[in-house]
């Protein structure tokens, strides 16, 4: 299987939040955003928003504070999970992830992350606009490179009018 | 579960909280959101009461689909009686307050009394408390939000605010919420600034237990393709309410010069795809859309103020505000005659600020200014502003002086137009366009009786939000008309697709009026029912949502039924309040000059077009005999005991 991972181009994001209600209601059962695994940080005044998950790191800081090995990487997949037998419940995955993607419930005493869904992602499913998308982890940069380069060619146009204007 | 939200009860004069559940039969009654509050209001305040003293309520009432997987549940609906109008005053906000206050543990806040000193109720994880509001009393809408959050340390605050225009007790002053989330209409930031209420802030981590998730999460993929497929959202989604604008105006059907024109000349500038293109280059993308709680249509833009020499002398450069809506257009473009897009967006920027209803502002100084032009006001009222149609710089001015009562001619205004036309005299009343003492929105409906008959008829005065048939514009094929308008109860009488036509229109007001009502009890938003689009959900599909996310089992048929009760709580809140059918100032009927003006621009359709008066009451009787009241508009014994209500005076409130 070839890894995929979750990639938010927040410019995208309209701020409704509905990524993190279908988390919460999947995982969950519940409607109630702050059990979601992805959280819209928002900066109103300005209309910036930006969602923030987990971003299944390679060499995941919170793997490696683990002090009882309950965190793994799934390469294949991808993924990194927390196996709930083993959680002692610590937090220090929580106080050293970088991106403050790891949550504690404190109802079940142990730590909660983004698990991909099993590989169809519901924030990805119920997000219109593809501000969180679910793409190939080598094709990542594609769009991104695209984008770029449109920019470029814009600048070029209007760099060329004003050459042959002047 | 969803029915385990509580409400609270507080009284701003004592400081005590009373916090109750709702009774499950209350619940099959009413459901939640507006149908919930017209109970509360009609309950928890004085009848007769002055709206201003401690004797009225104000009800902040989320619906009962907040924050669970219904397309768009993100409606806040707030009930007073109206410092405006003395009548029913009702609003309804989208953003993020309905779902937090859910999230909370609440569903409704109802704030009795008056507080000695500013403060604020907040609500968080099953509490509420009553907090000093010295530090945020004064400050504008988006800066008390911002220094609520400081002081609570929670960036996630959501909140219900009375703005500066509220705390200057201006009489159509809107509770708002984020940067524009607007309760417009019912002045109940009026009456929060009477309560020396400041907000209502909220914040939860508490779970609403879906009845069935995984059908609840693909019964909702399905509802919003439903909502999304619709092109009239697609373009909600490219362009905002603008499009609406842009449409109507090209018609001929939006108020200009107050209401001497049906149509707005020159206004290139402020066409929907000219803003659209000013809020890409402002905000630098082109994704410039945000959206309310779960929302996927993202019907409002972003955008800058443009640096223009009006934009410099206010100081309002470069600042950040989203929208605006198409009442803005009408309130600051079309009504006073100012095609120009930097005073759109001035305009809507200080309401939202101020806390102030675009709709009612802009329609109160589009009056002046025609009345100012007949010489009824003249130079010496205006402070030698010069106030005739046209003069952008009077508009922005005259915003500023009503928000902050700090001219003879703001404060006069500040209290709406009938009390202004009591002080200012002459002839002014007869240029006033109002239904029930609130003045109309942007549009007009001289071309179209089966709109003309929804503004007056509207239970919270001239509006368009509570039974508008806007499809009927569409010319819909009779059979599409029939299959929509005789589910879920049946209807065989006439239906025409002509739009200038008066047949059949009454029942369409009747079915509208149920529609609105229903969706505004689930709380969810307008655009997602059949409003602007024939093909968006009904009754039946929220008979679905209803069982999947709730797990409560009403039929189309019964959702229906809880609309038409509490639609008939508003008619008796009113009646109760002092509506007569034909008082021209607290009745069911259109003001004078949509029966003696013709449309004078437009399209043929339109030009020539008024009111056939005969015609006009003949529709009206019709509304009142489906809808189960007398030829006064008041509900037969009958109708009462047919919804449960005979009681409703007589027995102490159920919650």
């Amino acid at each position: 299987m070839e890894a995929k991972a979750l990639m938010i181009n927040h410019e995208k994001c309209t701020g409704c939040r509905r990524c993190e209600l279908v988390c919460s209601v999947y995982h969950e059962n519940v409607a109630n955003p702050s059990k979601a695994r992805i959280k819209v940080e928002k900066w109103e005044w300005e209309g910036l928003y930006i969602p923030m998950s987990c971003k299944q790191c390679v060499d995941a800081p919170c793997m490696n504070v683990c002090p009882v090995k309950a965190i793994s990487r799934d390469d294949a997949q991808g993924l990194v999970s927390v196996d709930n037998d083993i959680c002692i419940g610590c937090r220090s995955c929580v106080a050293v992830c970088p991106f403050g993607a790891m949550n504690f419930n404190p109802a079940i005493k142990k730590v909660f992350k983004c698990d991909l869904c099993d590989g169809d992602p519901q924030c990805v499913r119920f997000c219109d606009m593809k501000a969180v998308d679910f793409v190939d982890v080598r094709k990542e940069s594609l769009s991104k490179k695209r984008d770029a380069a449109f920019k470029i060619s814009e600048a070029k146009k209007l760099g060329a009018t004003i050459q042959y204007e002047g | 579960m969803s029915l385990d939200r509580k409400v609270a009860i507080v009284d701003l004069t004592t400081g005590k909280i009373d916090i109750k559940a709702i009774p499950l039969a209350v619940r099959k009654q009413f459901l939640g959101g507006r149908g919930l509050a017209a109970y509360l209001l009609y309950k928890y305040s004085k009848p007769g009461c002055d709206p201003l003293g401690p004797d009225n309520a104000v009800i902040f009432s989320a619906g009962i689909l907040g924050g669970m997987l219904a397309s768009a549940s993100a409606r806040t609906d707030v009930m007073t009686k109206n410092p405006l109008t003395g009548l029913l005053g009702s609003g309804n906000f989208g953003g993020f307050f309905a779902p937090e206050l859910r999230y909370a543990g609440f569903d409704h806040i109802v704030a009795i009394g008056k507080s000695p000193k500013p403060v604020y109720i907040w609500v968080h994880d099953g509490e509420v408390e009553i907090k000093d509001a010295k530090n945020l009393w004064g400050k504008s809408v988006t800066e008390a939000q911002w220094a609520v959050r400081e002081e609570l340390g929670d960036p996630d605050v959501k909140c219900a605010v009375c703005g500066p225009a509220g705390e200057k007790l201006v009489r159509y002053a809107n509770v708002m919420s984020g940067i524009k989330n607007a309760n417009g209409r019912g002045g109940g930031g009026c009456t929060m600034g009477s309560k020396n209420l400041k907000m209502v802030a909220a914040r939860g981590t508490m779970d609403i237990k879906i009845a069935y998730p995984r059908e609840a999460l693909e019964f909702d993929k399905r509802f919003i393709y439903q909502i999304t497929s619709a092109k009239v959202n697609q373009t909600m989604g490219a362009l905002g309410t603008p499009f609406i604008w842009g449409a109507t105006n090209s018609w001929g059907g939006i108020r200009t010069n107050n209401f001497q024109f049906n149509q707005l000349l020159n206004a290139d500038a402020i066409e929907p795809e000219e803003i659209d293109e000013w809020s890409k280059e402002s905000m630098g993308s082109e994704y410039n859309m945000a959206a309310c709680f779960g929302c996927q249509v993202h019907c409002r833009a972003k955008y800058k103020i443009p640096d223009t020499p009006l934009a410099r002398k206010y100081g309002l450069v470069g600042k950040y505000d989203e929208g605006p809506e198409y009442t803005s257009q009408g309130a600051f473009n079309g009504e006073p005659g100012c095609p120009n897009l930097d005073t759109l967006l001035m305009g809507n920027h200080l309401v939202d600020q101020y806390g102030v209803d675009n709709l009612e502002i802009g329609s109160t100084i589009s009056w002046a200014m025609e009345l100012y032009e007949a010489g009824i006001l003249t130079s010496k009222d205006t402070d030698g502003l010069d106030l005739r149609f046209g003069n952008d710089d009077a508009v922005i001015a005259m915003v500023h002086h009503i928000c902050k009562r700090d001219t003879y001619l703001g404060n006069l205004l500040a209290e709406g137009g009938i009390r202004a036309s009591e002080k200012i005299g002459k002839d002014s009343f007869k240029y006033l366009i109002h239904m029930k003492g609130m003045q109309n929105l942007h549009s007009d409906e001289r071309a179209t009786p089966a709109l003309a008959l929804n503004l007056a008829l509207a239970s919270r005065g001239s509006d368009h939000l509570r039974s508008r048939p806007a499809i009927d514009l569409y010319h819909l094929p009779v059979d599409v008309m029939r299959r929509i308008y005789s589910s879920p109860v049946a209807y065989d009488g006439p239906l025409s697709s002509d739009h200038t036509e008066y047949i059949g229109k009454p029942w369409q007001v009747v079915w509208h009026e149920n529609c609105y009502m229903g969706v505004d009890c689930l709380g969810i938003c307008k655009y997602h029912t059949t409003f602007l689009g024939a093909t968006l959900p009904n009754f039946e599909d929220w008979a679905k949502v209803l069982h999947y996310n709730v797990g409560l089992d009403m039929s189309a048929k019964d959702i229906w039924d809880v609309a038409e009760r509490a639609n008939m709580v508003e008619r008796l809140f009113n009646i109760r309040e002092g509506m007569k059918k034909d008082d021209p100032f607290k009745g069911e009927i259109l003001a004078e000059r949509y029966f003696t003006e013709p449309c004078k621009r437009g399209a043929p359709d339109v030009i020539g077009k008024l009111i056939d008066k005969t015609k006009f009451l003949e529709m009206r009787a019709l509304f009142y005999k489906y809808k189960g009241l007398d030829e006064n508009g008041v509900p037969t014994p009958e109708s009462l005991k047919k919804y449960g209500l005979e009681n409703l005076d007589k027995e102490p409130s159920r919650i």
